[in-house]
Order: C-alpha cells, then sequence, then structure tokens
C-alpha cells in the first residue's frame, strides 16, 4: 500500500513536470523541470529495486546532460526564445483527443490484467551491478551491442548536421 | 586464454554478416579522411564491396537456423530472404546516390556510413528474437536515416523533412515501446517465442493485450506509412535528397513489413482475429488515400511519396489476409516494390542536373524525344507500379489480391483492385506528358556508369520477375517456413 502511494506520488509529479517542461515560455525554466522530472524517474527506478539505474539516471542525465542542456540554453538567446509560442491555436482540441485516448488507456489497463507481473525477464540471483553487468555480456550481448552502434550513429549524425560549413 | 577468444568468435558466426556491414561503415569514415572530395565515389564502391561479401554470407549461413545469444537474435529463411532484400535496396541507393551527391554539393563519406548502419539495423531488425532487440535495430536504421533525410544541411527543406521525420518517429518510438511494455507486463517475457507460448495459454479477452496489439499496429503503420499515421510521408519525401528518398521508401518500408510479418504473423498470431479486422480496415484507407491524394500531386517526390503510401495499402491487404499465402505475398510484394520504386526515383534522379531542379511532372515534358532511353526506363516502372502485365508490379498485386480471396475476403481484393485501377490514373499522366508534350526546354540528363548499372539492374529484376514470377515465389514461400 505504501509503495502504492509512493508510486503514485513519483507517477503524478513525472506527468505534470513533463507538462510543465514543454509549456513554459523560459527555456531556464522548462530545463528546471525537466531536472524534476529526471530526479522523479529514478525514484521509480528505486521503488522497482533498481538502485543502480536509479544512480546511472542521477548522474548521467540529471548530472552531466542536463548541466549541458543548461548551458546551451544560457548560451541561446533566452529573450528570443520565451517570445515564441508553446502551442498553435489548436491546441485545446488537441489536448481533449489526448485526454480521451489517454481515459481510453486507462479504462482498458483498470479493467484488464497482468498475468506476468512480477516475472522477469532474466532470472539472476541479485539485482546488483555485477548481476547486471553478466546478464549485459551474455544474454543481452547483441541488444547491449546494437546501443553502443547507435550512440555512435547519434555522434556522426550531431557532428554531421552541426559542423560548420568549411570548404565545400 | 586464446582458446576462449577463438571459442567467442565462433559464436559470432550468426553475426557475420551484421559485422560486415558495420565494419565496413567505419572504415568508410576513417577512409573518409584519406580520399579527396572529387573522388568519394570510391567510397560507395567499397560499400558496395561490403554488401556483396555481406550477401554472400547470408546465403552461406542459410543452412544455419535456430535461436542464437539467449534467443535475442534468430537465423531464419525469413530473415535471410529480408536480408537480400535490404542489400538490393542498400545497393541500389548507394548505385544511384552517388552522381548525385556530387551535384548536390553533399559527397561525403559520413552518407555511405549512415546507408550501411540503417541497412545493418534492418538486419537486426529482421533477425529479432526480442522485443529489446527488435527495438534498437528499429532505432539505429530510424536515427541514421533522420539523419540521412537532413543530409542537405543549407537546405531548408530538407532540414525540415529531418526535423518532421525525427519528431514523428520518436512519438512512434514511444507508442511502441508502451505496446512493448505492456506486452512484457502481461507475459513476463520480452521474447518472441517466450510471448507465443505465453499467448496460447492466456485469456485473450483481456483488453490489455488488445491494448498493446494496437499500439504496436499505430506504430509500425508509422514506419510502413500507412493512414492515418502517413501524415510525414509527403514532406519528408519531398524534403529529402532524392537518392535518400529513393532508399526511404524501400527499405524502412521493407523492414517495417519484416517486423509486422513476424509480429503478426508469428508472435500475435492468436489474436489474428482482432488484428485483421483493424490490419483490413487501415489496407482500405490506406489504399484509398494514397491513391486519391496522388492524383493532385504536381510535384514528382510527392507524387510517388502518396504512391508509396498506397503501395503500403496493397501489402497491408495480404498481411490482413494472413496464413501462408498471404505472408508469402505479402514478402514478394515488398521485394517488388522496392525494386521497382527505387527504379521509378533512378529516373526521376537523373532529371536533376546543375541549376534544374527536375522535380516537378512537367519536367518530363517532352522526354519521350529527347532522351528515348530515359522515357523508357520510366515508362516500365511507371507500368510496373500502376501493376500492368506483364512487369513485376502486376505479379505482386495478384498474389496480394488472390491470397485476399482465398481468405474469404473479397471484399478487400475488390476495393483494392478499385483503387489501383484509379492509380492508373496519376501513373499514366506521367506517361502522357513524357510522350505528348512537346520538350519545355533543352537540358542534358545526367549519366553515370553507376547509375545505369542500378537502372539495369532494376529494370532487368522488374521483367523477370513479371514473366518468371515462380521462383521468387517459391523462395519466399520456402522462407516463411521459419515463423509460421
Amino acid at each position: 500500500m505504501i509503495n502504492q502511494l509512493i508510486f503514485a506520488y513519483f507517477a503524478a509529479v513525472i506527468v505534470v513536470s513533463a507538462v510543465l517542461v514543454i509549456t513554459r515560455k523560459n527555456p531556464v525554466h522548462s530545463v528546471m523541470f525537466m531536472l524534476l522530472l529526471f530526479f522523479h524517474i529514478a525514484g521509480v527506478f528505486v521503488l522497482l529495486n533498481a538502485e543502480f539505474l536509479a544512480a546511472v539516471q542521477l548522474i548521467v542525465y540529471a548530472g552531466a546532460i542536463l548541466i549541458l542542456f543548461l548551458f546551451v540554453v544560457i548560451l541561446l538567446s533566452v529573450e528570443r526564445e520565451s517570445q515564441a509560442a508553446r502551442a498553435n491555436r489548436f491546441w485545446p482540441w488537441l489536448a481533449g483527443f489526448g485526454l480521451i485516448i489517454a481515459g481510453e488507456i486507462a479504462l482498458l489497463v483498470l479493467r484488464g490484467s497482468f498475468p506476468g507481473e512480477g516475472k522477469m525477464a532474466v532470472q539472476v540471483a541479485g539485482a546488483g551491478v555485477r548481476d547486471l553487468g553478466v546478464v549485459l555480456y551474455s544474454k543481452f550481448l547483441v541488444p547491449f551491442e546494437i546501443s553502443s552502434v547507435i550512440l555512435l550513429v547519434g555522434l556522426i549524425g550531431a557532428v554531421m548536421l552541426a559542423k560548420k560549413k568549411t570548404n565545400e | 586464454m586464446v582458446t576462449s577468444l577463438q571459442a567467442f568468435i565462433g559464436q559470432l558466426l550468426p553475426l557475420y554478416p551484421e559485422l560486415v556491414i558495420i565494419t565496413i561503415a567505419l572504415t568508410v569514415l576513417l577512409l573518409d579522411f584519406f580520399v579527396d572530395r572529387q573522388n568519394k565515389a570510391m567510397l560507395g564502391w567499397y560499400s558496395l564491396i561490403g554488401i556483396v561479401i555481406a550477401a554472400s554470407m547470408t546465403i552461406k549461413l542459410s543452412g544455419l537456423a535456430g535461436s542464437f545469444f539467449g534467443g535475442t537474435f534468430l537465423l531464419d529463411p525469413f530473415a535471410a530472404y529480408f536480408k537480400l532484400a535490404f542489400y538490393t535496396a542498400c545497393g541500389l541507393g548507394i548505385l544511384i546516390s552517388m552522381k548525385y551527391l556530387d551535384i548536390e554539393d553533399i559527397h561525403r563519406g559520413e552518407y555511405y556510413a549512415l546507408m550501411l548502419f540503417a541497412t545493418s539495423g534492418m538486419m537486426l531488425m529482421a533477425s529479432a528474437g526480442d522485443l529489446i532487440s527488435l527495438y534498437l535495430g528499429l532505432e539505429l536504421m530510424a536515427l541514421s536515416i533522420y539523419v540521412l533525410a537532413g543530409f542537405m544541411r543549407s537546405d531548408s527543406r530538407s532540414n525540415e523533412a529531418g526535423i518532421k521525420y525525427l519528431l514523428l518517429g520518436a512519438f512512434s518510438s514511444g507508442i511502441m515501446l508502451y505496446g512493448m511494455s505492456l506486452l512484457y507486463g502481461l507475459s513476463g517475457t520480452t521474447n518472441l517465442n517466450g510471448i507465443l507460448v505465453f499467448l496460447r495459454g492466456a485469456d485473450l479477452a483481456n483488453p490489455v493485450l488488445f491494448l498493446s496489439m494496437v499500439m504496436l499496429i499505430v506504430s509500425f503503420g508509422f514506419k510502413v506509412a500507412a493512414v492515418p499515421f502517413h501524415m510525414w510521408v509527403p514532406d519528408v519525401y519531398e524534403g529529402a535528397p532524392t537518392s535518400v528518398t529513393a532508399f526511404m521508401s524501400a527499405g524502412p518500408k521493407v523492414a517495417g513489413f519484416a517486423v509486422l510479418l513476424r509480429i503478426f504473423a508469428h508472435t500475435l498470431l492468436p489474436l489474428q482475429e482482432h488484428s485483421t479486422v483493424i490490419l483490413a480496415g487501415i489496407a482500405m484507407i490506406t489504399m484509398a488515400v494514397g491513391n486519391i491524394m496522388a492524383i493532385a500531386q504536381t510535384n514528382i517526390k510527392r507524387m510517388l511519396a502518396y504512391s508509396s503510401i498506397a503501395h503500403a495499402g496493397y501489402a497491408l491487404v495480404g498481411l490482413a489476409a494472413g496464413g501462408r499465402e498471404g505472408a508469402a505475398s505479402v514478402m514478394l510484394y515488398v521485394l517488388i516494390y522496392a525494386v521497382m520504386n527505387m527504379g521509378a526515383f533512378g529516373v526521376v534522379i537523373m532529371l536533376r542536373n546543375a541549376g534544374v531542379r527536375g522535380e516537378e511532372i512537367t519536367d518530363f515534358s517532352g522526354l519521350g524525344k529527347t532522351n528515348k532511353a530515359a522515357a523508357f526506363l520510366m515508362l516500365i516502372f511507371l507500368f510496373s507500379l500502376t501493376g500492368i502485365p506483364p512487369m513485376a508490379g502486376f505479379i505482386g498485386k495478384f498474389y496480394i489480391f488472390k491470397s485476399a480471396v482465398q481468405a474469404g475476403m473479397v471484399w478487400l481484393a475488390v476495393v483494392g483492385v478499385l483503387f489501383s485501377a484509379i492509380s492508373a490514373y496519376f501513373y499514366l499522366r506521367v506517361i502522357m506528358v513524357m510522350y505528348m508534350h512537346e520538350p519545355k526546354e533543352e537540358f542534358n540528363l545526367v549519366q553515370s556508369p553507376a547509375l545505369a548499372l542500378a537502372l539495369a539492374i532494376a529494370v532487368t529484376a522488374v521483367i523477370v520477375i513479371g514473366v518468371y514470377p515462380s521462383g521468387v515465389l517459391e523462395f519466399a514461400r520456402a522462407s516463411i517456413i521459419g515463423i509460421l
């Protein structure tokens, strides 16, 4: 029961701060709400007994990536960014449509059952970093290595699209 | 130590084709530093050698079937068939790109590397035996193609295409992950076979199951450009560099159908009763919207974009029909579609010359008089897209509609044939413009040996499959053994 209450708190803050990230006019505020979002996602990981993921979430996302975000936002012209509209004039209709779909999903999930609850994709002795590493390098070796290629493609893409036009 | 390393390398055997493609992509990035700007096409030829090696490995490995790496990676005839289709799409894509990239002044080594990365992503999608490797393969493909769509950095239309594709692709990935996570919550496993085993003994009336199935249909609907998830297609296809559009209309779409078949003809087979209804409905509106909207287009790239939506609709008819015949007809169709569509884009690329954009249908005026060969090739590809015998497009549609009739969905086949007849209007209009109109102005078509080779391959494939389809059809039929 207490677990569910804590989860409800984390989930509610995650949803609210995610909405605030995209609706705030000042980009610095958006980034701050994103920080709040990342903290609460880490909280959900703790609830799921994934302490290592929670720590990584905090160190990598909240610690490193968000600071970079903040630097970029501050280097941009906050004044001009704040002027731009955050939504077009159809947003009440679209929000209503989204709420209907969310309601439908909630209804279906409440009426359904989850027979797989509590089952794990992989059975390991503990949930420590060592077990995680063993699983990543054995059963999930292929997905793990694909993700490294994905990161490389992201890197190439970012450099490709952002680098200055030089001798061409 | 040495022996365990050797044992490890031996274990990697099933992954060799993917590893070859990724290694070639990485070396292309390195070699890029040593190749002059005038000679970047060499990197393209180098990539083609890699594709040929990978293809020969895939053929060699076809005797080795099974599941590897804890069930995350599958090797079966089904995956091999689609991998050969991806090699074809990537190879043709590279051949038609070389000259075009020079003209657009975007000839950089990253282009070929990203094409190869995208291809390796598609291969992993076709071989995925687990929701996690499936998703990661898809992201690898999608991420490479987002960058390729925005490859013309100084062109605002290309930027727009890249951004639009990225945003909508991210949303569809989110929906897919939600559907997958529900499926995991239900079955307690991410393994596709495990999910099938679970579903066989599960309560199929569970609404959550239905919800996750719908989410998977929506997200893959985005990837294969089915209506109503097609909004991004015309803008992205128009804005992206034409060579990328050609690749994008063939590769990812074929990969999307590979996954759709794997999931709906295998993993979610117990849910077929529900999925068929939804897929048939989507197939119908996809054919309707694609074919009707294409009529109004004046830009050839937009027209081919809507035509590619319509063709996704035809393939979905086969998927909705289901069963062995349905699956085989979809596999045959997507291969034929990929070849003929890339051929048509190859001719469109010939019109792009320095100073001339060559994207309007009126740019084709009098092509039948000024350049007989190019006009005749375009004629063959457009006839094939319309589905006129003896081109391959006819055979593809024939087996699709035949499987629908056999599955008792006569109405869907009738609707498909009707819209196919409507499609003749806009395909044949281009032919009319080429042969009946007077040439507007004199301009030289772009010609290069690579482009000629690509068009020769495409036209040969279209005619050979059209005249003698049983070879490829038998290959497709034999390839579904792994999943059904």
